[in-house]
């Protein structure tokens, strides 16, 4: 050996050192199921798009949302976005626009003809839906890239179902609607339109269907018992709204009464004041806060020049006049008469009490169970007859899945994408996997500090004056720049953005960097367990677990 | 994409700042998810990423080592040598005091150090320095840099003569003072780092003035500052962009620089490990510990407060300040409100003369790494 004088031992190095074992506590690396997904009805994967939208591969985006929902330009204006009422930057500063941001991706494909190809080879089992709503758009379109031959019955002369006889013009433009079911038609789906069905099961022997999907919707308004007199025009919103898209809108006159509170009685007040009516006045019998429309719907209509009338009925009508009665809420929120009553002039009174279902074209069919207007569902969709599935607005809530109490199309497009999922297991004959949902990313969770302050960019909206006498869309896009600035936004909760910032803040680099897509990966050689990466992770992706010794 | 496509597009491409030829600072493109204040950015042009998030870091200070869970020094050390490896493209010597960075790195025949690195004694490390930079020039070496570090008793107090003497005669070396306002490595003793109120082993938190006295102490920035030297900053292990800007820029220059970085000792202050980082965000965010750079005596930039906080958010993390807070227990003392009041009037007193707080929104440090609030240069005209 030679060394220096007084040294006896070889240089060596610290890592010859193992403090892991020092450890009690070991970080790991874990996905949280983030808050906006968890809300979307449709079950989108929100955060995954977002993810590939912040770089401009707006295609690679488009192409994740659309596993989950053909229609994201339809959604991208029709949806009422839970998501991004639970999206956890709304406790930072506002929420990610997401909405907004699905309209662009809709509405880029829809510019630069991006298409599906029908996926899987033929399977030769044919699947009948029965209405093309958002649901049995839905359902044919996961069927068809499963590999199914679908046929679609429309009883309408045009495919759209509510979006087209629901969702005014100015909310979802028809060229929008039609460029969405045409790339669906165009993957291979058979669409016969202006064809009724009134007996299921005749016509899935006669057409030699495997399966059926019904979805057709809740289309006939609910009517209330109005005494009225001859001369009082009285008509449902439903058949208002779809007559204006049919091209021939009714008479309405100039002071127009809309009854009920929700959507689509703000659908047709807006509607009234677009076809030339002075005065619209929604009449509801509880207050603002009851009322079922959502808030956006409301605020806009009350921009329009919408009035309303809170805590009021309709006790009659006759001669132009309206004659109301004051409300008043008891102990438990329900509304009571007064007695006081008070009267309104109206040419026209539209009711918008709701819609229900026509199950006609169920009766006769065994086991089936109609509860409450809407059939029951399991947890597959499926009816209590084998091979039919039931969704949309026609069907109850999937039982052991989550209460939606709202009807929309998301909740439908939801709806098809389970069905045809459960269709497909069921023409295979086998049971049906659900993975399971992970814990939620909460706020807590997540190291904020990271995110740069970065408030929200809003979509232009149509001046008032073209608002109150066109059909014009009201809400426009985002454009490029701001749809990238909205998207980088996100936060990412509850999944791993590779952000680098565990491997950055690690006082024992401990943290291996494995490349792009790949994340990271402790080594536990080292690591003493301080737990600084749990703490300083922006986005909540990492726990802390007891060392098991 | 169309032609017109917006600039914001475009630039994610190049990484590049909006305005090409900009002063250094430069207008950044704007990052928002991928963490304009996080290590890494996953939109960024490896160029313009922080040394701490990319592969090829030198890992100056490796596994193994022997610091305490969570030990803000450690990576404190880290941070600023590897963007000081990546400044000197490798060509580097580190002089290093007495004190636990080199007890816990180096113990015989073993060490963590992936750089050329010497120990000598506690207090001479600025005048090794000094010997190693005069040798290298000797030898006509002038590429390779020296850099001397210290924790902050050998810093403030022990080497303290040696560091003036090298400041004074502006020798060619950087020193980094790491300041976790003790002596940790013989047991938490006072330094002339210690804050006022803090428990020590030798300022215990008994009498009327329990823990460290008040109005003592050596405010090591501003002695710096009046050597005149060409570059003095302060720092903190939370802002790592910030913290890499300025060893850059001070391996940019020549002559006597003097980086001092705040780093957390769970150990000595009685913090949880896993709150290391979030003491040293604290500590700047309630004006206690100002994030600044000066150059010959005078301060040109100061990174802004973000999210203004009390100090008590700060101190209530320590059991070095437990005295000060009451306990909710029956017969509990009921802390020392009046003196979390001073401390207080300590962080206000620094917000106000270095103009910490600004009207305006936080926008972020620049992903560029050339650090946030430096961006401000017009704070230097408040004063």
């Amino acid at each position: 050996m030679d060394k220096p004088f007084a040294i006896t031992l070889d240089p060596g190095s610290s890592l010859a050192n193992h403090t892991g074992s020092w450890r009690v506590e070991r970080p790991v690396y874990v996905d949280r199921l983030p808050p906006c997904n968890d809300a979307c009805p449709a079950g989108e994967n929100i955060q995954r798009w977002l993810y590939d939208s912040e770089d401009a591969g707006y295609e690679q985006a488009w192409r994740h949302l659309i596993e989950d929902n053909p229609l994201p330009a339809v959604m991208g204006r029709a949806c009422f976005h839970p998501c991004e009422t639970a999206c956890n930057r709304g406790q930072l500063d506002e929420a990610v626009g997401i909405n907004a941001i699905e309209r662009f991706l809709g509405d880029q494909a829809i510019m630069n003809g991006w298409h599906v190809e029908p996926g899987k080879p033929g399977s030769g089992k044919r699947v009948l839906v029965v209405g093309s709503g958002p649901a049995g758009l839905s359902a044919a379109y996961q069927l068809r890239r499963l590999g199914h031959e679908v046929s679609i019955y429309e009883a309408a002369e045009m495919p759209g179902g509510m979006m087209r006889y629901g969702i005014p013009s100015y909310r979802l433009p028809r060229d929008v609607l039609k460029a969405e079911v045409d790339r669906i038609v165009g993957m291979g789906v058979e669409l016969v339109v202006g064809r009724p069905v009134t007996d299921i099961l005749e016509l899935m022997g006669a057409g030699g269907f495997d399966a059926a999907f019904l979805a057709v919707g809740a289309q006939q308004s609910r009517n209330a018992y109005v005494p009225a007199g001859d001369a009082t025009h009285v008509m449902g919103a439903v058949s208002l709204l779809s007559s204006v898209d049919a091209g021939s809108p009714p008479l309405l006159g100039r002071r127009v009464v809309v009854y009920g509170g929700g959507d689509t009685a703000m659908d047709a007040a807006r509607t009234a004041r677009r076809l030339g009516a002075t005065d619209a006045v929604i009449v509801y019998r509880r207050t603002r806060e009851r009322m079922p429309a959502h808030d956006i719907e409301v605020e806009e209509a009350a921009e329009e020049g919408v009035k309303m009338k809170w805590l009021s009925t309709i006790a009659g009508a006759d001669q132009g006049r309206l004659v109301l009665e004051k409300m008043e809420l008891d102990e438990h929120g329900f509304p009571r008469p007064t007695g006081e009553t008070e009267e309104l002039d109206a040419d026209t009174l539209v009711l918008a009490l709701g819609q229900q279902a026509d199950l006609s074209l169920l009766s006769g069919v065994p086991d089936v169970v109609i509860d409450d207007g809407v059939v029951e569902v399991s947890e597959d969709m499926m009816t209590g007859h084998p091979g039919i599935f039931a969704g949309g607005d026609m069907a109850g809530p999937p039982r052991g899945g989550r209460v939606l109490d709202d009807r929309t199309v998301t909740v439908a497009v939801g709806h098809g994408k389970r069905a045809a999922r459960s269709i497909h297991a069921w023409l295979q004959g086998v049971e049906i996997s659900r993975p399971e949902r992970h814990p939620l990313a909460v706020y807590e969770a997540l190291n904020t500090w990271y995110y740069a302050d970065a408030p929200r960019t809003e979509r232009p909206r149509l001046d008032l004056a073209r608002r109150q006498s066109s059909f014009e869309e009201v809400v426009g896009g985002l454009d490029e720049s701001n749809a990238l600035f909205e998207a980088r936004r996100c936060m990412s909760c509850g999944n791993c953005f590779e952000c680098d910032n565990c491997y950055g803040v690690c006082p024992d680099n401990a943290v291996k960097k494995l490349g792009v897509g790949k994340r990271y990966a402790f080594d536990y050689d080292y690591c003493k367990g301080c737990g600084i990466c749990v703490e300083e992770c922006p986005c909540g992706a990492i726990a802390m677990e007891p060392e098991l010794i | 994409m169309t032609d017109d496509a917006p600039a914001i597009a475009r630039a994610v491409g190049t990484g590049a700042r909006t305005t090409p030829g900009d002063s250094p600072v430069g207008q950044p493109v704007k990052f928002y998810q991928v963490g304009s204040f996080a290590a890494g950015n996953r939109l960024l042009d490896e160029a313009h990423r922080s040394v701490q998030s990319t592969l090829g870091r030198t890992n100056s200070l490796t596994s193994g080592h022997r610091a305490c869970q969570g030990c803000g020094e450690a990576l404190g050390a880290r941070y600023a040598l590897d963007a000081a490896m990546r400044a000197a493209q490798g060509r580097m010597a580190v002089v290093n005091a007495t004190g636990c960075l080199e007890v816990f790195s180096t113990p015989y025949p073993e060490t963590s150090w992936q750089i050329p690195w010497l120990h000598s004694l506690f207090g001479n490390a600025p005048a090794v320095a000094t010997g190693v930079a005069a040798a290298y020039r000797a030898k006509g070496r002038d590429d390779v840099r020296v850099v001397g570090q210290a924790g902050d008793g050998g810093t403030v107090d022990i080497g303290f003569g040696c560091l003036s003497g090298m400041f004074e005669r502006n020798d060619d070396v950087l020193f980094i003072c790491y300041d976790n306002e003790a002596y940790m490595n013989t047991g938490v003793q006072r330094s002339g780092a210690t804050p006022p109120g803090a428990r020590t082993a030798t300022t215990e938190a008994i009498g009327r003035e329990p823990g460290n006295p008040f109005g003592q102490g050596k405010d090591m920035p501003r002695l710096a500052m009046a050597h005149q030297i060409p570059y003095v900053a302060t720092a903190t292990v939370a802002e790592l962009h910030d913290l890499e800007a300025k060893v850059e820029k001070a391996m940019s220059l020549r002559g006597a620089r003097y980086i001092h970085l705040f780093v957390p000792c769970p150990l000595g202050w009685g913090s949880a490990p896993h709150d290391t980082i979030r003491l040293a965000r604290l500590v700047k965010e309630c004006g206690l510990f100002p994030v600044f750079e000066a150059e010959h005596g005078e301060v040109t930039s100061v990174s802004k407060i973000r999210r203004q906080v009390p100090v008590e958010d700060y101190l209530r993390l320590q059991t070095r300040y437990r005295h000060l807070f009451g306990s909710s227990e029956p017969g509990g003392s009921e802390g020392r409100p009046d003196i979390v009041e001073r401390i207080q009037r300590i962080a206000d007193a620094n917000i106000r003369r270095l103009g910490l707080l600004d009207e305006t929104l936080d926008e972020g440090p620049p992903p560029d790494g050339s650090g946030g609030g430096l961006s401000d240069r017009a704070a230097a005209g408040v004063l």
